[in-house]
């Protein structure tokens, strides 16, 4: 589902050439469920932008569904990511003057669609967090993990294929930090391809497969037995 | 995205930002206020000035003395001796030959002391004939407006204003009693009912006389001008031309008279003003400006403040088009409800100074209202242009990390 070749991503620091990524070649499956780890600067935060379109790559190619994304203009790049990618994010990024139902709101709402359409999805996607009497609440009103549980719903509520989590449990206390990565491992087995990136060792030890990078490059790439 | 969920996003982050929003609210409706402002003041001021000119009847040429040449006063002539002659009831009287005159009404202006029983003020009087009073458009309360008079005969009666009746007659009835004017004496015969000013002169206070009872009150043949009514429009520009060869003839052959159409007069006053509203509409029209780049400055800043949004709205499939109409509504929200709360301001200003000062007319015209409007709107539109480029082409990987 996932292909990437040769992929390089470089960046201008100063007068240096900074190798965020370098030549890449890696695959994932329909609803694997693989963690990136590595140390800061490592180059993971780049290789899940990429993944998720927000950033484009240097050379290389970058294949999506059988679709090369290199030759996208900027639209179909953010339908790709309204449709076929959720994000969930360290810092949650909630829009604050929001409730926590239209902020699971607001990706249908880019996409156009009905009133009717978008009430029936949120309330399954916020029911399906566990979040359906917090609707009402806004961000500031709601704990750590019942924020990340919106934005879990956020990504979700368009039905995506690929969900991409950076860092999903960074801000979070360990027990909420389990139960989002319970949830999250519960839309994998749902069928959603799930790709995580941490520090977190033991949360690395769940997933099928686990990434290593090191300055830009994967030095370790397996897969492992599952939970 | 559809509409109403663009102004819902739009509108939701201005109620976010109160104090932001108050600010630009106030900024734009001091704009929008101070072109209803300034064009009502204009707009009053022309209908002071033309009210004058409107109140008289149609098909009107003033007769004025003397001549203005563009090459101004103290020329020559002046030296010799040869200073404009007085225009006299005997002037008017000549008029009479041109047929298709309908009205001649001569007027003379003057102060005098004027007394009835115990009471004397000074009054304005007017001496003139009873076609001044078609050509004025007064009404009549009671009486008879100089029966009896024309250019050549004079009997001794008069017509007073109002408030010349209440101030000398009191409670007693003003009709029939005998009013002394100067060291003349006549019966009052009518009262004027009409308001407002006639020739600078507040009707109400006037006494109007037969013309050569107040040429020989005032011991002066000269006329203040002579009013002269066409019987239709198509004749005005030869009555005029008739009017200078007859004149010049009684006067030595000399050009000593301005003769002008009442109606072009009207109408260039009323192009004056135009350009003196314009002017103001203008000069208020800059304070709008100003409330835009403030717009924009504000947007600015909300671009670079809502950096994580903007990365995260992309993230989540915004197109870039999305942003950029997102921020672009919320300057076009601004602009507009701003314009419309000065709308608001400024016309119950205008109206509330009105109350306070009702002789002065405040008229806001109704153009102002709509131009400043539009104005607001497009300054909103053109400088949220550049915020909202701004954000859309904010790259979504360094917006998602800059951070809250």
């Amino acid at each position: 589902m996932i292909q990437l070749k040769n992929l390089s991503r470089e960046f201008q620091v100063g007068n240096q050439v900074v190798h965020a990524l370098d030549a890449i070649d890696l695959a994932i499956s329909e609803g694997e469920y693989v963690s990136i780890m590595g140390v800061s600067g490592c180059g993971k935060t780049t290789l899940l932008n990429i993944l998720g379109l927000l950033d484009t790559p240097s050379s290389g190619d970058y294949i999506l569904s059988g679709i090369n994304t290199s030759e996208m203009n900027d639209d179909e790049m953010a339908n790709i990511r309204s449709t076929k990618i959720g994000f969930i994010f360290q810092s949650f990024h909630l829009i604050p003057r929001l409730t926590a139902a239209e902020n699971v709101e607001i990706p249908m709402i880019l996409a156009g669609h009905s009133q009717k359409m978008r009430a029936e999805k949120v309330a399954q996607a916020l029911a399906r967090v566990n979040l359906t009497d917090r609707s009402d609440h806004r961000p500031e009103q709601l704990s750590g993990g019942e924020r990340q549980r919106v934005a879990i719903a956020r990504s979700i509520v368009m039905e995506p294929e690929v969900l991409l989590a950076d860092e999903p449990t960074g801000n979070l206390d360990s027990t909420s930090g389990s139960e989002i990565v319970e949830l999250i491992e519960e839309l994998n087995q749902g069928g959603l391809t799930l790709i995580l990136v941490t520090h977190d060792k033991e949360i690395g030890k769940r997933s099928n497969r686990v990434i290593r990078l090191l300055d830009g490059k994967i030095i370790f790439n397996q897969t492992q037995q599952g939970i | 995205m559809k509409f109403s969920d663009l102004l819902f996003l739009a509108f939701s982050s201005l109620i976010r930002y109160p104090l932001r929003t108050m600010m630009l609210l106030i900024a734009t409706s001091i704009g929008v206020m101070a072109v209803i402002l300034l064009t009502a003041v204009g707009e009053g001021a022309r209908d002071y000035i033309t009210s004058e000119f409107r109140d008289l009847g149609t098909n009107l040429i003033i007769v004025i003395p003397g001549k203005n040449e563009t090459s101004g006063g103290g020329g020559p002539a002046d030296f010799a001796g040869l200073a404009p002659r007085d225009l006299t009831v005997e002037d008017a009287i000549s008029l009479r030959q041109i047929d298709t005159i309908k009205a001649i009404a001569p007027i003379v202006l003057g102060e005098m002391p004027a007394s009835f029983g115990g009471f004397e003020r000074d009054v304005p009087v007017i001496g003139t004939t009873p076609e001044f009073l078609r050509v004025r458009r007064w009404e009549m309360r009671e009486g008879d407006f100089l029966p009896g008079v024309t250019l050549d005969r004079s009997p001794p009666v008069c017509a007073i204003g109002k408030e010349v009746e209440k101030e000398l007659f009191g409670t007693s009835r003003a009709i029939g009693q005998w009013l002394r004017v100067g060291d003349r004496r006549c019966r009052v015969t009518g009262i004027i009912d009409s308001d407002g000013r006639a020739i600078g002169i507040d009707v109400q206070k006037i006494v109007v006389m037969p013309v050569s009872l107040v040429t020989a009150l005032f011991n002066r043949p000269s006329l203040f001008r002579i009013i002269a009514e066409a019987e239709s429009r198509i004749y005005m520009d030869q009555i005029k031309k008739d009017i200078i060869r007859i004149i010049k003839k009684r006067h030595q052959g000399k050009e000593d008279i301005t003769v002008v159409r009442q109606d072009t007069v009207m109408a260039s006053f009323d192009n004056i003003f135009n350009v003196l509203t314009m002017a103001l509409a203008s000069i208020a029209s800059i304070s709008l400006f100003v409330a835009g780049i403030l717009i924009m400055n504000v947007m600015l800043v909300a671009v670079s403040q809502r950096q994580s949004e903007i990365g995260l709205l992309k993230a989540i499939g915004a197109k870039n088009r999305q942003i950029s109409n997102l921020f672009l509504t919320e300057a076009i929200l601004l602009s507009g409800s701003g314009a419309i709360l000065g709308l608001i301001l400024g016309h119950s200003i205008t109206l509330s100074l009105k109350t306070i000062f009702p002789t002065y007319n405040f008229l806001p015209p109704t153009w102002a209202s709509v131009v400043s409007l539009f104005v607001a709107l497009i300054c909103g539109a053109l400088f949220g242009l550049i915020p909202a480029r701004r954000a859309a082409k904010l790259d979504p990987v360094i917006a998602l990390s800059g951070e809250k």
